[in-house]
């Protein structure tokens, strides 16, 4: 019972976010919207991590694992970023 | 008295037992088959593109029939060969051996792994007989998602399933190592070959993904109109290069690091000393991993990606000659001084080091801005990751098809038929390869088959290059298939070198080991005993 409850906390937590995701692509413009977005898709990821995929039970070598993905994904919105943000700059 | 049990390949004998294996080592005969024959069909394509090029007028092939040869060949020989080919065929047959284990860690999977790698090649044989594509291997938008006349779509596909193979291959690959080691055997008592394979399966497992997803956005611009990639419609050409290069330059590190692996153990037994610098040669395989996911941005140079990104990814660029000129200091270092016999394996592995120099140095070269802007889209780049790909990787292949043949079939094969393809091939191959370098650097443009007349000189020696380079890879059917007939029986051990892999008989029983060994030593604990030798 516990579990259902904390999973229905857990997904009513992720809509919350998504509502709010929603209000700040509204309210917010230019670049703080976009990194507004991205902080609280990084929450949700979070959350799904934790959470749904079970990461707060794991070994220590498992989470190194997840982080490295989420890492390794990171690298590849920043670089890209680093193109996106400053092209046209030069 | 107990009698040895019988061999894998005597364990069962119908199609059935072939097909629903889940023993690894029948599993990579089954992926040497395959990839052998995906192999010649991309080879096929490579002689037609050569042959085309003998003439500056192309009269061989029309524009699109050329760019559908160079597109089959570079997605096959990419995807269906140079990817899994080490891996697949030989991570596969000695992972479990050389750390002592009876099996992969998930046999059933391997074998799905393999049946979607079949399904892959299918969609693209299928394409194959449909008109093929045009776009290149490398699907640029928004040529392929809204101007191109070929299947991209079932490309994609094709590519989209082969990577699931991919996927679950390096899982299967990072699970087994972590949790199968034999007793004793620690990360430092690990074979380099086995280092590699977890430093490509991280590769694998953490790149393949972002492929998939590109390729799916590719088919649903290409299928419903979606904005991604066209300009048109507000999308951005720029991001599918983003994507696409954030797998395909790691894919260089998948195609090159157990090539990187295989060299290790080639140089070690060929020397009959222990690897110099062991721990620095593993860690240099995984900080190329790392690094090389930092570098994609690399082949955007003049794509109009912005100035300050091409100068940050040029800087982490050079960085990834850090690792590899580490490896290739520590491979020489090991050899100075060694017991050297002038076998195949050994000359396949000389022949990786010497290609895989001038592939990594032309790379340099690539990646310092100001000349990647001069040579950038003309042959210098072909010639250049050939050198890398091609010829280090199959170098490294056939190094260790010779090497590991005895131990996957207990046959020996005539060495001096294996010493002068190794030999033809690195011939060969610098033929088909220099005389393109410069073709480059005069500005030589890839990609086109109608070119300037002063460029025929080049041309004609690089397909006179390419003929002998095909021979010399279809030398090795005549003489293994023979020795699999006709071949002397091999010890366990013929070539004296360490690692578990040579303690079980050639070729190994079923479930590998009798009982689990107990590892006590560092690996590379030369010299062996010599007696058992060949």
């Amino acid at each position: 019972m516990r579990q259902y409850l904390q999973t229905s906390v857990i997904w009513l937590l992720l809509a919350l976010l998504l509502g709010l995701t929603v209000l700040a692509s509204h309210v917010l413009t230019g670049p703080v919207s976009l990194f507004a977005g991205l902080f609280i898709a990084a929450m949700k990821a979070g959350l799904v991590l934790w959470f749904f995929m079970g990461m707060r039970h794991e070994t220590p070598m498992i989470r190194l694992f997840g982080t490295g993905a989420l890492f390794w994904l990171a690298a590849l919105l920043l670089l890209s970023f680093i193109d996106y943000l400053s092209r046209g700059a030069v | 008295m107990t009698a040895n049990p019988p061999s894998y390949l005597n364990a069962g004998h119908t199609i059935r037992s072939w097909l629903l294996t889940t023993d690894h080592k029948r599993i990579a005969v089954l992926y040497l088959v395959s990839v052998t024959f995906f192999f010649l069909v991309g080879g096929a394509a490579a002689g037609l593109v050569r042959a085309d090029l003998l003439t500056p007028e192309g009269d061989l092939l029309t524009n699109e029939g050329y760019n559908r040869a160079f597109t089959l060949h570079g997605v096959i020989m990419v995807w269906f060969f140079l990817i899994p080919s080490i891996p697949n065929v030989f991570g596969n047959f000695l992972i479990p051996l050389m750390i002592g284990a009876r099996d992969l860690a998930f046999p059933r999977l391997n074998l799905l792994s393999w049946y979607i790698y079949i399904l892959g090649g299918l969609f693209t044989l299928i394409v194959l007989l449909v008109g093929g594509v045009d776009t290149g291997w490398t699907f640029y938008t928004p040529l392929s998602s809204m101007f191109s006349n070929g299947n991209v779509v079932l490309v994609a596909a094709a590519v989209f399933i082969v990577g699931f193979s991919s996927i679950l291959t390096g899982l299967n690959f990072i699970v087994t190592i972590h949790r199968l080691r034999a007793p004793g055997m620690g990360w430092g008592r690990m074979p380099l070959f086995v280092w590699s394979h977890y430093a490509t399966s991280i590769i694998l497992v953490l790149a393949t993904p972002v492929l998939s997803i590109t390729l799916v956005l590719i088919a649903a611009e290409r299928l419903f109109g979606l904005g991604i990639f066209d300009p048109s419609l507000g999308g951005d050409p720029l991001l599918f290069q983003h994507l696409f290069w954030f797998y395909s330059h790691p894919a260089v590190y998948i195609m090159v690091l157990p090539a990187l692996g295989v060299i290790s153990e080639l140089v070690a037994a060929a020397a009959r000393k222990p690897v110099f610098g062991y721990s620095f040669v593993a860690g240099s395989s995984i900080a190329i991993a790392i690094i090389g996911f930092f570098v994609w941005g690399h082949h955007m140079f003049v794509s109009g990606q912005s100035m300050y990104a091409s100068a940050v990814f040029s800087f982490l660029s050079l960085a990834v000659a850090v690792p590899s000129g580490i490896k290739v200091y520590n491979w020489t270092a090991t050899l100075y001084k060694g017991n050297i016999l002038l076998d195949p394996p050994f000359l396949f592995a000389m022949s990786f080091i010497g290609l895989f120099v001038v592939g990594g140095l032309t790379g340099l070269a690539l990646a310092m801005l100001s000349i990647d802007v001069h040579v950038h889209d003309t042959y210098f780049v072909v010639a250049h990751f050939h050198y890398i790909m091609v010829g280090g990787t199959i170098s490294a292949y056939f190094g260790a098809l010779h090497f590991w043949w005895p131990k996957m079939f207990g046959r020996m094969y005539p060495l001096t038929w294996g010493r002068i393809t190794a030999a033809t091939i690195f011939f060969g191959f610098n033929l088909t390869f220099f005389p393109q370098f410069i073709l480059g650097f005069l500005g030589m443009p890839r990609r086109y088959h109608v070119y300037a007349p002063e460029f025929q000189t080049l041309h004609v020696l690089s397909s006179a290059g390419s003929t002998l380079l095909g021979l010399a890879y279809l030398l090795p059917f005549v003489y293994l298939g023979y020795s699999l007939v006709a071949g002397k029986r091999a010890s366990a051990n013929p070539w004296g070198a360490t690692g578990l892999e040579w303690t079980v008989p050639s070729p190994p029983p079923k479930h590998n080991f009798v009982e689990i060994p107990t590892v006590t030593g560092r690996p590379y604990d030369y010299p062996v005993d010599k007696e058992d030798r060949r």
